[in-house]
């Protein structure tokens, strides 16, 4: 392009622009609609950059040693036990809901048929399953694995509720990302004298794996923000569980520990600081997931246009 | 047919066919979840309502748990629930639906990303960030505003309105973008502005998406728990201004599971199913709304 070309394209959208308002004035309706979505955008944009602003401002001046101090104690308010809690019950909830997941929507969108009634219980299921709130998943957890199992208020408890709460999460990602690779993938595999099993297994599930990991990490984000969840299922107690008892132990997740932090309200700078950890966690996971989620996009729309 | 019996042919079969099984029951396993929670909240709370009685539960307005006899009312929960709700959609309805139409119609490109960012980081905020934040901010500035605690059913309101404005945009702006270019330059050719055009025959025309949006708002407003908490004061008490605090469903059952026993337990196990059963009932009408849909002519 030269510049004269850009220049007549400036020109040209100049023009527009002036031609945009000349409309918009003589429509003042036009208008009002136009500020509404413009208010309605910015306050949207405000209220997040207000909230951000305000934490990271009050947070970072108390974020100190005490803060990340090994033991818990009421004078030093440290987050650690609490964070190495969290990544505990992550991992081991992780172990269990991603090969229930992924096995699940590898049933659902590579053996089924689309419109069998089996497959539509399963996907309502599924739906119902990510619509209930935490709190009644705290209370099934209260009733089944705390009291009618027996295991108290506890990291495993708090670890089975928190798999159940991921599971349509991780479904609905794995299914998304088998979905996305191309079906002729499959018929060369098959062509090659693969079975479905193979098929599976070394063509489809390597090709989805940005996928699965977007919704591994999008649960993980979600286990380390839940609150209502493992309060009364894995316990308030802000120790690192040891020994024998390591899965019986109570335990205090990173999201209850700033609960309790701030509605004891004595401790401010700390629960600003407790809050700002736990917020660039969930963030860091959210953009790592998106990250992976759009690779996953990207390389299935490359093969789309390979074909 | 004799070369398909071959054993390895029939190993690889029977493989195939185990293999089948396991993820199927892995399939089942959600379906096993959502009826054992279904068994075990009903089967607790079913008899304690029993036992407290229908109408006394259900339309009680007293829940004084220790008092002697006990009374378990859950009306003031379930209005305080209702009012935090409608206040939510109230606010935050109109706002999402506008910045939907904005980040589908009215925004260049880059802004387009960045508000989509801004967004998805929202989504993202554990309830106990955005709590935190309206017991430091809207709380007192409610307090001050009118001179009361500010602990209020206001408050719950406002940070349920924040709350939900990432579900409601995220959903708004995909219905808007599925409704076919052809609507919009129809309007356009006959005379329309582009705000006319959005306004009244695009947003119209996604009308099905944007109220399952909003369905959808109402069914995580009804079961936040912990940002509620932090702000609403927890009063068991029939809302009577909205500057005062309240207590929804929600609320009920996290203030007092910690230190419940018998039938105060099996009281907050049942305030825990009329808080499914309204779930269950928003969720089955978004999935009515979203399997009914629009079909576009000509797209």
């Amino acid at each position: 392009m030269t510049a004269a070309d850009q220049h007549a394209l400036r020109r040209e959208r100049a023009l527009r622009k002036r031609l945009e308002w000349r409309i918009l004035l003589k429509h003042p309706a036009s208008l009002l609609m136009r500020l509404a979505a413009y208010t309605a955008a910015f306050l949207t944009v405000g209220v997040l950059l207000y909230l951000l602003v305000h934490n990271i401002v009050r947070g970072i001046p108390h974020l100190n040693g005490n803060l990340f101090a090994w033991k818990y104690s009421s004078e030093n308010l440290s987050l650690v036990p609490a964070l190495i809690n969290t990544l505990i019950m992550t991992a081991l909830a992780l172990l269990l809901a991603v090969p229930i997941g992924v096995g699940a929507a590898i049933y659902l969108v590579e053996y089924s048929q689309q419109t069998s009634k089996i497959i539509r219980v399963i996907r309502l299921t599924t739906e119902t399953l990510a619509g209930i709130p935490s709190i009644v998943y705290g209370l099934f957890g209260s009733l089944f694995f705390v009291r009618f199992l027996g295991w108290g208020m506890s990291l495993i408890a708090g670890t089975c509720t928190m798999a159940i709460v991921i599971l349509p999460l991780v479904i609905r990602s794995t299914e998304e990302a088998l979905l996305a690779v191309p079906d002729a993938w499959r018929e060369a595999s098959y062509a090659l004298g693969a079975g479905k099993l193979r098929t599976v297994f070394t063509v489809v599930l390597p090709a989805a794996i940005p996928g699965i990991l977007a919704g591994i990490i999008l649960a993980t984000g979600r286990i380390v923000g839940e609150s209502a969840a493992v309060m009364y299922t894995a316990g308030s107690v802000a120790e690192i569980p040891s020994g024998r008892n390591f899965f019986r132990d109570p335990v205090r997740t990173l999201a209850v520990h700033m609960y309790i932090l701030s509605s004891e309200g004595l401790h401010p700078g700390s629960s600003y600081a407790t809050g700002l950890v736990l917020m660039v966690m969930v963030l860091i996971l959210n953009t790592l997931s998106r990250y992976f989620a759009k690779r996953l996009r990207t390389k299935a729309g490359q093969k789309d246009a390979n074909e | 047919m004799n070369a398909i019996r071959k054993p390895q042919v029939r190993r690889v079969r029977i493989k195939e066919l185990l293999m089948k099984i396991i993820f199927l029951s892995a399939a089942l396993f959600s379906t096993a979840a959502v009826l054992i929670i279904c068994l075990f909240l009903f089967a607790r709370g079913i008899p304690a309502i029993n036992e407290i009685g229908w109408l006394n539960f259900l339309t009680g307005t007293r829940w004084k748990p220790s008092d002697v006899p006990p009374s378990f009312g859950i009306l003031p929960m379930i209005v305080g629930s209702v009012y935090a709700t409608g206040l939510a959609i109230a606010m935050g309805g109109p706002v999402g639906i506008l910045a939907a139409i904005f980040i589908s119609k009215f925004s260049p490109p880059k802004i387009r990303r960045f508000i989509n960012a801004a967004v998805g980081l929202m989504a993202g905020i554990p309830s106990v960030v955005y709590g935190y934040f309206g017991m430091v901010v809207i709380v007192p500035a409610i307090g001050n505003a009118f001179g009361v605690s500010g602990a209020s059913l206001l408050a719950a309101g406002i940070m349920l309105a924040i709350m939900i404005l990432p579900t409601i945009i995220q959903l708004s702006v995909s219905a808007i973008d599925a409704v076919p270019a052809t609507y919009y330059e129809g309007a356009l050719a006959v005379g329309a502005t582009h705000e006319q055009s959005v306004f009244r025959v695009v947003v119209p025309a996604a009308r099905s998406g944007v109220l399952s949006a909003i369905i959808l708002g109402v069914g995580r407003a009804i079961g936040e728990t912990m940002a509620v908490t932090m702000v609403i004061g927890n009063q068991a008490v029939m809302p009577d201004s909205l500057i005062h605090g309240a207590r929804t469903m929600t609320t009920n059952i996290i203030t007092e599971m910690g230190y419940a026993v018998d039938l105060h337990y099996d009281a907050l196990i049942a305030t825990g199913v009329v808080l499914f059963v309204f779930i269950l009932i928003i969720n089955f009408s978004f999935s009515i709304l979203k399997n009914r849909g629009i079909k576009y002519d000509g797209s």
